[in-house]
C-alpha cells in the first residue's frame, strides 16, 4: 500500500492501535500503522481525510491521540513506550507537532472543495432544495449526491470558464466626459480593467508592484489616463511617469518577437532580396522608398498601433495555445471554398497514398529525406514552409498535381486543430437573431402562389355564409353564456373553488420540492434500468433504496400531516407521486423476480 | 492532361486547364518557334508559372537543337521557390507520365546567404556579411595558405570537398529547390553556392533572380557562360526597366566616402608591409600590368566578388594605363579621386551635370583623365587580390567608388550626375548625395536581347504594353494581353470619386491635406471594415502621406472606430518590424477576427506579398500612386525619355502610376475560385486616360456605371456583391466556361478560345448590373 515515493517524516514504535502493538508512520500525505511483524498496512489515512486531532487530556493514565476524519469515523492510537509517562507522552507530542504543522496544508485543499460545493449550492437554488430534502434528511450521502446528482453542475462549471476576447478597441471605449470643471472624468468598468491587464501585462505589473502599498486604485488609473502610455501620439522622452518603464518594456518584447523573424518564408520581407551589395548601389532594396519624414512623433504612433493590434492578438493567441498561422490557414477559410476544399483534400491524400504504394516518385521520397535530415539538423520549419510553398502554387480548381509530399498533407492534418468555440446558444450563433417565431418565412416564389391562391379560395368560400345559416339567434346566445357563467342559473352546484386555492402555500411549496427531488431519484432510478452489469444492478439497488428511504423520510411524513390538515384533501395530493412510486417499486419487483429465477 | 498545342505535345501536369492558358501557350509557341522575343500579359492567378513551364520544357524535349536552356528570372525569393516547387511538379508528371522521361536538371541559384551550410558562415543573418566570411574561408590564397600553416588559416570543408569531387561529375538529373541543394550539399560534403554555381552552366533549366543576369556586375560572375539558344523568361516583370536602371546607378554620400578613406589608408599600410616582406609580389603584379596579362592567370571563381560594372561588350580590352600600374601610385590616384569627390560633396545647391562635364571637371581639377579612370575598379579588384585581403567588406565603399569611377568614364549617354546637398523635405539638415544615376533602362537590357534568342517578358499587368518595346529598345514578335475568362464576377472593381457628403476625393497635390478628403477616406475605410469580412489592405501613395493621414485619423478618432471592427497593422520602413506585423496581420485573418493592412504603393508589401483569399477581400487604393514627381533624378528620366525615345512626361507618369496601381490592387485576386473588390478611391481614376490603362481583365469588369461612386453607393454594391460571392462555387460551374476538360479543350475551335481568353468575344463571366 505504501508506494514507494512516499517519505517517511516519522516513524513512531511502540504505538498500540486496537489493542495490537505496532509501529505509526507519519508521511507526507497520510498517516499509517502498521502492525508488528507484519507488512501491510492496518490503518492509513489520508491527510485530506483527517478533520482534527485529539489528545488525551493530562494526568490521565493511557496516552492517546486520536484523529477526527471528516466522515466522521475515528481512529485511537495509544502510545506504550516501555521507559514510562514521559517517554509516552514526548512519543505523542512529536507526532502531535508533527501533524500540526502538516494538517493545514491539506486543509486548504478541502476547504476549496466544499467551497466550490457551496458556491455551486448557492448558484442553483434548486439543487439546493434538493440537497437539503436529500442529503439531510439522510436519503442519500453526501458523497453520492455530488457523485451522480449534481455531477453536471460540477462539470459544467469548470467547463464555463470562456473568456471573453478583447476588443481592439477597448481603449476607445473609455469615453472621457468633461466634469464640467476643466477636468476629464474616464469611466472604468471591470471588463475594460481586465481587457488592459490581458493586452498590457506590463501595466498589470505596475497595478499589482503600486497598488495598494504606494497609491489607491483611482490614483493609478489616472496616472495611466494622464501617461503616454495611454495617448498613443505622445512620446516616451521626458515625462516621467510610471509607465515609462512599460512603454520600454512592450518595445524590448517588440524588438525581441520582431528580431526573431516572420517564420514564414512567404511574409518575411528581409529575406526577399536575393542580392547583397554595398549600400550604394542602387539595386539594393529599400533606398528607393527611404523617405525620412522626421517625423517622430507619426511614426511612433504607426509603431503603437502596430504593437496594440499585435498585442489584442496574443491575448487571443495564449488562449487557443499554439495553433500556428500556416496550420489555420486551409481550415478557416471562407465557407463558399469550404466544401470543394475538403473534398478535393480528401482525394489529394488517396493518390498520394496510391501512388506511394505504387512507386514511390523522386521528390517524395526526397522530400521525406528532406524533412527527417533537416529535423536532426535543426531546421525543422522546412516542411512547413515546403507546405506553404505548395499550398501557395495550388489551384484548387485545376485539379490536384500530381505529386503531393505525403509529409506535408499530414503535417497539414495534424496541424488543423484549431481552437473549439464553445457556446450557450448555439442556435443563436448558427442562424443570427431569430426572427419572431410562429410565422414562416417562404422563400419559394411558387409556394407563395400556391399559398395566395388558397387564400383566394378561402375567401370566396367566407361570402356564402349568410346571416341566414345562423344556428342560434344571436340574444340566445348571451342569454345562454350568462346561464353558463359562474353564478348563473346552469352554474348553481359548482364549488369556485379550485385545488390551488383550497392548497395553503406551504403545502404547495413543500409539494413542489417533493416533486422536484422525486423526480431526481426517479430519473437516476429509471436511468440505471436495464442493468446490464454488475456495477449497474448495484445502483440499481441503491437507487431503490434512496427511493425507498426518500419514501419514508419524506413522503410519509407530508403525508400524514396533508391528512391531518386537510382533511378532505390530503389524501388525493399525493396520489400521483404515489403512483409514480409504485410504478419504481413494481419495475423493481420484478426485475428481482426475473433475476431470482435466472439464478435458478 | 497531355494537350497537343499547335502541333507539340505538352504535358500539363493538371486534369484541367484555363482557356487563357492555352492561348498562352499557342502565343509562346510562336516566339520560340520565331525565336525571337515576346511581351505577354496574363493575370496574376491564372496559372502563368504552370503554363511557362510546361510549354517551354515541352519545347525542349521536342527541339533539343533549338532551345538549349531555359534560364527563368523571377524577383523575390518566395517567388523562385514557387517556380522551382512547381517545376518539380511538371518534372513529376513527366516522370509518371511520359513514356521515357527527360533527363532534365533543373535547379535554383540563390545568394550565399540563403545557400551556406557552414555551421558558422550560416549563421550570419546580413547577406553581406556572409559573403564576407565565405570569401574568408574560400579564396585562392587563403587555401594555398592552408596547406603551409593548417592551424591558423581554417577553410571551408564543403567547399574543400566540391573542388575535389564535385567537378568531375554531373549533377543527377532532377529538379533542385535551395533545399534540396543544401541537402544534396550535406550528404556529399559539398558546398551547395559553388555547386550550383558550377551546375547552371550545364543545366537545362535555371531558375534564379533578375540581378544575376541583369547586372553586369553579378552577370559577368555568375552567368558568363550561357549558351545563346536559350529561352529567358523574365516573369513579374512589369518593374523590369527599374531594375536595369537600378543595376547601372550609385549613389554615395559621405558616409562612403569617409569609409573608402578609411580604406585606402589601411590599403596603404598593407602595401607597405607587403614591400617590406615580400616585394616581389607586387613585382610581379607590376609585372603583369605591363604585359596587359591580367587575364591570364586563370581566375578562381572564389576570387571574383563582383566584377567589372560595365557590360562586357564596354570593357576595354587593354593593357592598364602606366600610371596606375604601381600599388603605390594607384593608391595616390585614388585617394585624389575620392578627395575630389568629397569637395564635390562640399555643395550648397543642387549641382547636375553630364557625365561628359564630370570628367572634364575631374581632369582640369585633380589631372586624372579618362582611361585610367576606366580601369579603376579591375585595378582594384587586383590589388585586393594581390595584398590577399580576407575581409572584404571593409573595402566595399571603396569598390563602390571605383565602380563608379569606371561607370562614369565609360558611359557618356544616358546617364546623369546630380549632387543633392540636403534632402528637399529637410532643408536644415545637410546630407549630400552624389547620385550617378542611369536614365536608359535598354542600356543594362540590350545585352540581354543581344545574347539570347528568346526573351519573355510577362506579368500580370503590363499594362499598357506599347510602353515597354520602348523603354526597353526591343522589337516583340509577339505582344498580347490576355483576360481572365470567369464563371462568375468574382472582382468588383469600383472607382470611388467623392464620399457621402459629396466632396470630391483625390490625392490631388492640392487637397491631399485637406480634412475634408482625409476624413472621407477614413469613413470609407471604416465603411469598407464594416461591410467586408476578413482581411482588407489599403494601400497609400506614399509613405509621407501614410503617416500624415494615420496621424489625422487618430485625431478624427477614426482609428478608434475602425479598431471597433478589425485590427489594424501598418507598414513601417523597417523591414522587419512590418514582416512582424504582416504576420500578425495574417494570424488576425486566419482566427477569424479580420484585420485592416495600410501599406504603400511601392513599398515592399505590393510587390512581393499575395493577399489571396481571406488575406484580402478588400484592396483601397486612396489615390494614384504617382512617383514624386520634384524628384531630379526622375524629371532627368524624364527629359532622356523625350529626347530620346518620343514618349511624353504625362504619359510616362501615368503609365507608372497605373502599372503600380494594377499592381497593388491585383494583390487581392490570386485564382479563379478567388474573389475580391479592388476600390480606387481618387476622382481621377475615372478619367479616360488613366481607366484606359488598366490591365484588360480589371477594365472588363469597370463598366461605366462602376466608375462615379460615392462611398454609401460602394458599399451597397459591395454588400450584394459579398452575398453572391458567398455562394458555393464548384468546379462544375466552371468547366466548360472558365474551365476546360482535355475533351472539351479539343472539341473548341483554337481560335475560338484565342479570341475569348484575349477579352474579344464575351462569355459566359457577365458583369453585375447596378
Amino acid at each position: 500500500m505504501t508506494t514507494s515515493s512516499e517519505d517517511v517524516l516519522l516513524q513512531m514504535g511502540e504505538v498500540r492501535y486496537k489493542k495490537g502493538d505496532g509501529t505509526l508512520y507519519v508521511m507526507n500525505e497520510r498517516l499509517a500503522w502498521m502492525a508488528e511483524n507484519r507488512d501491510t498496512v492496518a490503518v492509513s489515512h489520508r491527510f485530506a481525510d483527517i478533520k482534527m486531532q485529539k489528545i488525551s487530556p493530562e494526568g490521565k493514565p493511557k496516552v492517546q491521540l486520536q484523529v477526527v476524519l471528516h466522515d466522521g469515523n475515528s481512529s485511537t492510537f495509544h502510545f506504550v513506550n516501555r521507559n514510562g509517562l514521559q517517554a509516552m507522552l514526548e512519543d505523542r507530542d512529536k507526532v502531535k507537532e508533527l501533524l500540526q504543522q502538516l494538517l493545514p496544508n491539506f486543509k486548504r485543499k478541502v476547504d476549496k472543495e466544499l467551497e466550490e460545493k457551496n458556491r455551486i449550492l448557492s448558484e442553483n437554488p434548486n439543487l439546493l432544495q434538493l440537497y437539503k430534502d436529500l442529503v439531510i434528511t439522510q436519503v442519500l450521502t453526501s458523497e453520492e449526491f455530488w457523485a451522480t446528482h449534481a455531477k453536471e453542475h460540477a462539470m459544467k462549471k469548470n467547463n464555463k470558464k470562456q473568456d471573453i476576447g478583447v476588443s481592439g478597441a477597448f481603449l476607445a471605449d473609455i469615453k472621457p466626459q468633461t466634469d464640467g470643471c476643466n477636468g476629464l472624468k474616464y469611466n472604468l468598468t471591470p471588463d475594460i480593467i481586465l481587457c488592459i491587464f490581458k493586452t498590457y501585462p506590463a501595466v498589470k505589473r505596475k497595478h499589482q508592484e503600486n497598488v495598494p502599498s504606494k497609491m489607491t486604485e483611482a490614483e493609478f488609473w489616472t496616472k495611466f489616463f494622464q501617461s503616454h502610455y495611454f495617448h498613443r501620439d505622445r512620446i516616451t522622452a521626458g515625462s516621467k511617469d510610471i509607465f515609462t518603464e512599460c512603454g520600454k518594456i512592450d518595445d524590448q518584447t517588440l524588438k525581441a518577437a520582431v528580431q526573431q523573424g516572420a517564420g514564414d518564408p512567404l511574409l518575411d520581407l528581409k529575406q526577399f532580396e536575393d542580392v547583397p551589395l554595398e549600400e550604394g548601389f542602387c539595386s539594393v532594396a529599400g533606398d528607393r522608398n527611404i523617405s525620412n519624414s522626421g517625423n517622430i512623433v507619426h511614426q511612433n504612433m504607426i509603431k503603437r498601433f502596430n504593437q496594440h493590434s499585435i498585442m489584442v492578438l496574443k491575448t487571443c493567441a495564449d488562449v487557443s495555445g499554439s495553433s500556428t498561422s500556416t496550420a489555420n490557414g486551409p481550415a478557416t477559410k471562407t465557407k463558399d471554398s469550404k466544401s470543394t476544399e475538403n473534398a478535393t483534400a480528401n482525394g489529394g491524400v488517396e493518390k498520394s497514398k496510391s501512388s506511394k504504394e505504387g512507386k514511390a516518385s523522386d521528390a517524395d521520397s526526397n522530400s521525406t529525406s528532406n524533412s527527417t535530415a533537416n529535423g536532426v539538423l535543426g531546421s525543422p520549419d522546412k516542411p512547413a514552409k515546403r507546405q506553404r510553398i505548395i499550398e501557395k502554387i495550388h489551384y484548387e480548381d485545376l485539379g490536384e498535381p500530381l505529386i503531393e509530399s505525403a509529409d506535408a498533407t499530414d503535417s497539414s492534418q495534424k496541424l488543423k486543430k484549431s481552437q473549439q468555440l464553445s457556446l450557450a446558444k448555439e442556435e443563436r450563433y448558427l442562424h443570427g437573431p431569430m426572427p419572431i417565431t410562429g410565422y414562416d418565412m417562404h422563400e419559394d416564389p411558387r409556394r407563395m402562389e400556391e399559398i395566395q391562391y388558397h387564400l383566394m379560395r378561402a375567401t370566396e368560400t367566407w361570402n356564402q355564409r349568410t346571416p341566414a345559416k345562423v344556428l342560434v339567434s344571436p340574444t340566445a346566445a348571451v342569454n345562454a353564456l350568462g346561464e353558463l357563467s359562474p353564478g348563473g342559473a346552469l352554474m348553481r352546484g359548482f364549488h369556485e373553488q379550485s385545488v390551488g386555492q383550497l392548497v395553503p402555500p406551504d403545502f404547495e411549496k413543500d409539494l413542489r420540492n417533493l416533486y422536484l427531488s422525486l423526480s431526481e431519484l426517479l430519473k437516476h432510478f429509471w436511468n440505471s434500468f436495464p442493468p446490464t452489469t454488475a456495477e449497474a444492478e448495484e445502483r440499481a439497488v441503491r437507487m431503490h433504496d434512496a427511493l425507498q428511504r426518500f419514501k419514508m423520510a419524506k413522503l410519509v411524513p407530508f403525508e400524514s400531516r396533508a391528512l391531518h390538515e386537510l382533511s378532505p384533501l390530503g389524501a388525493s395530493l399525493t396520489q400521483h407521486l404515489n403512483r409514480l412510486l409504485q410504478s419504481a417499486n413494481t419495475k423493481f419487483a420484478t426485475w428481482q423476480e426475473r433475476k431470482k429465477r435466472q439464478n435458478r | 492532361m497531355k494537350l497537343s498545342v499547335d502541333g507539340l505535345l505538352v504535358y500539363f501536369p493538371y486534369e484541367y486547364i484555363y482557356p487563357e492558358q492555352y492561348a498562352y501557350m499557342l502565343e509562346l509557341k510562336r516566339t520560340l518557334d520565331a525565336k525571337g522575343h515576346c511581351l505577354l500579359e496574363m493575370p496574376s492567378g491564372t496559372g502563368k508559372t504552370a503554363t511557362l513551364l510546361s510549354l517551354i520544357v515541352a519545347y525542349m524535349v521536342e527541339h533539343p537543337d533549338v532551345i538549349r536552356k531555359l534560364i527563368y528570372c523571377s524577383r523575390t525569393v518566395p517567388e523562385i521557390e514557387k517556380v522551382i516547387a512547381e517545376l518539380q511538379n511538371l518534372m513529376s508528371y513527366y516522370q509518371k507520365n511520359a513514356p521515357e522521361p527527360p533527363a532534365l536538371l533543373g535547379l535554383v541559384l540563390s545568394s550565399r546567404k540563403n545557400m551556406c551550410i557552414h555551421p558558422e558562415v550560416s549563421r550570419e543573418r546580413e547577406g553581406k556579411a556572409v559573403d564576407g566570411k565565405c570569401f574568408g574561408l574560400t579564396a585562392s590564397y587563403i587555401r594555398e595558405h592552408h596547406e603551409i600553416d593548417p592551424e591558423n588559416n581554417p577553410i571551408c570543408q564543403y567547399y574543400e570537398g566540391f573542388t575535389l569531387e564535385g567537378k568531375e561529375s554531373m549533377m543527377p538529373p532532377g529538379v533542385y529547390s535551395i533545399d534540396d541543394l543544401k541537402e544534396y550539399g550535406r550528404m556529399r560534403n559539398w558546398c551547395p553556392y559553388f555547386l550550383a554555381r558550377f551546375a547552371i552552366t550545364h543545366a537545362q533549366i535555371v531558375v534564379y533572380s533578375y540581378h544575376y543576369l541583369l547586372d553586369p556586375k553579378i552577370a559577368e560572375v555568375v552567368s558568363k557562360e550561357m549558351t545563346k539558344q536559350c529561352c529567358v523568361v523574365f516573369d513579374e516583370a512589369h518593374n523590369i526597366d527599374n531594375v536595369c536602371i537600378d543595376s547601372m546607378s550609385v549613389k554615395i554620400n559621405r558616409r562612403i566616402v569617409e569609409r573608402s578613406t578609411n580604406a585606402l589608408n589601411n590599403l596603404q599600410k598593407l602595401v607597405q608591409d607587403m614591400r617590406e616582406d615580400d616585394a616581389n609580389r607586387l613585382n610581379d603584379e607590376y609585372q603583369r600590368m605591363v604585359q596587359g596579362l591580367k587575364d591570364a592567370q586563370v581566375q578562381r571563381e572564389t576570387d571574383m566578388v563582383l566584377a567589372n560594372p560595365v557590360l562586357p561588350a564596354d570593357v576595354l580590352k587593354e593593357v592598364v594605363p602606366g600610371n596606375i600600374r604601381n600599388a603605390d601610385h594607384f593608391l595616390s590616384f585614388l585617394r585624389r579621386f575620392v578627395e575630389y569627390i568629397k569637395t564635390r560633396l562640399r555643395v550648397h545647391h543642387v549641382v547636375q551635370e553630364s557625365p561628359a562635364g564630370f570628367l572634364k571637371d575631374v581632369a582640369s581639377k585633380i589631372c586624372i583623365e579618362r582611361k585610367p579612370l576606366r580601369f579603376c575598379a579591375e585595378r582594384l579588384a587586383s590589388l585586393l587580390r594581390t595584398l590577399e585581403i580576407t575581409d572584404m567588406t571593409e573595402y566595399g565603399a571603396l569598390t563602390l567608388i571605383t565602380h563608379f569611377a569606371t561607370l562614369v568614364s565609360t558611359y557618356t549617354k544616358g546617364f546623369t550626375i546630380i549632387v543633392e546637398p540636403f534632402d528637399d523635405k529637410t532643408p536644415t539638415v545637410i546630407n549630400p548625395i552624389l547620385h550617378f544615376s542611369c536614365l536608359d533602362s535598354s542600356i543594362a537590357m540590350a545585352p540581354v536581347f543581344k545574347r539570347f534568342q528568346t526573351v519573355v517578358i510577362t506579368s500580370g499587368t503590363l499594362s499598357p504594353m506599347d510602353m515597354y518595346p520602348k523603354i526597353l529598345d526591343f522589337d516583340p514578335v509577339i505582344m498580347s494581353s490576355f483576360t481572365m475568362t470567369l464563371a462568375r464576377p468574382c472582382l468588383l472593381p469600383m472607382i470611388v470619386s467623392k464620399g457621402n457628403d459629396q466632396v470630391a476625393i483625390s490625392s490631388k497635390f492640392e487637397t491631399r491635406e485637406d480634412t475634408a478628403v482625409i476624413r472621407n477616406y477614413g469613413q470609407l475605410l471604416v465603411e469598407t471594415a464594416k461591410t467586408v469580412p476578413d482581411g482588407i489592405v489599403c494601400f497609400f501613395t506614399s509613405y509621407l502621406y501614410l503617416e500624415s493621414v494615420v496621424a489625422s485619423w487618430y485625431d478624427q478618432g477614426i482609428v478608434d472606430t475602425l479598431l471597433r471592427y478589425k485590427l489594424l497593422f501598418i507598414e513601417t520602413q523597417d523591414n522587419a518590424e512590418t514582416s512582424y506585423a504582416l504576420m500578425n496581420y495574417v494570424k488576425a485573418c486566419d482566427c477569424g477576427r479580420g484585420a485592416v493592412l495600410l501599406a504603400v504603393a511601392r513599398g515592399k508589401v505590393s510587390e512581393g506579398v499575395d493577399f489571396d483569399h481571406h488575406y484580402g477581400r478588400a484592396v483601397l487604393m486612396f489615390g494614384i500612386p504617382y512617383v514624386y514627381t520634384q524628384s531630379r533624378i526622375l524629371k532627368a528620366r524624364l527629359d532622356y525619355l523625350r529626347d530620346q525615345f518620343q514618349i511624353r512626361e504625362n504619359d510616362f507618369l501615368t503609365f507608372d502610376a497605373m502599372r503600380h496601381a494594377a499592381q497593388c490592387v491585383g494583390r487581392a485576386l490570386r485564382g479563379k475560385t478567388d474573389y475580391g473588390i479592388m476600390i480606387f478611391a481618387d476622382k481621377r481614376f475615372s478619367r479616360q486616360d488613366k481607366r484606359s490603362r488598366l490591365p484588360k481583365w480589371i477594365q472588363e469588369h469597370l463598366v461605366d456605371s462602376f466608375c462615379n461612386l460615392s462611398t454609401e453607393e460602394v458599399m451597397q454594391l459591395a454588400r450584394r456583391w459579398l452575398r453572391r460571392m458567398a455562394q458555393p462555387f464548384t468546379r462544375e460551374d466552371q468547366l466548360g466556361i472558365s474551365l476546360l476538360t482535355l475533351e472539351q479543350l479539343e472539341n473548341a475551335e483554337k481560335e475560338k478560345l484565342e479570341r475569348q481568353a484575349q477579352g474579344k468575344e464575351g462569355v459566359g463571366g457577365e458583369v453585375m448590373e447596378l
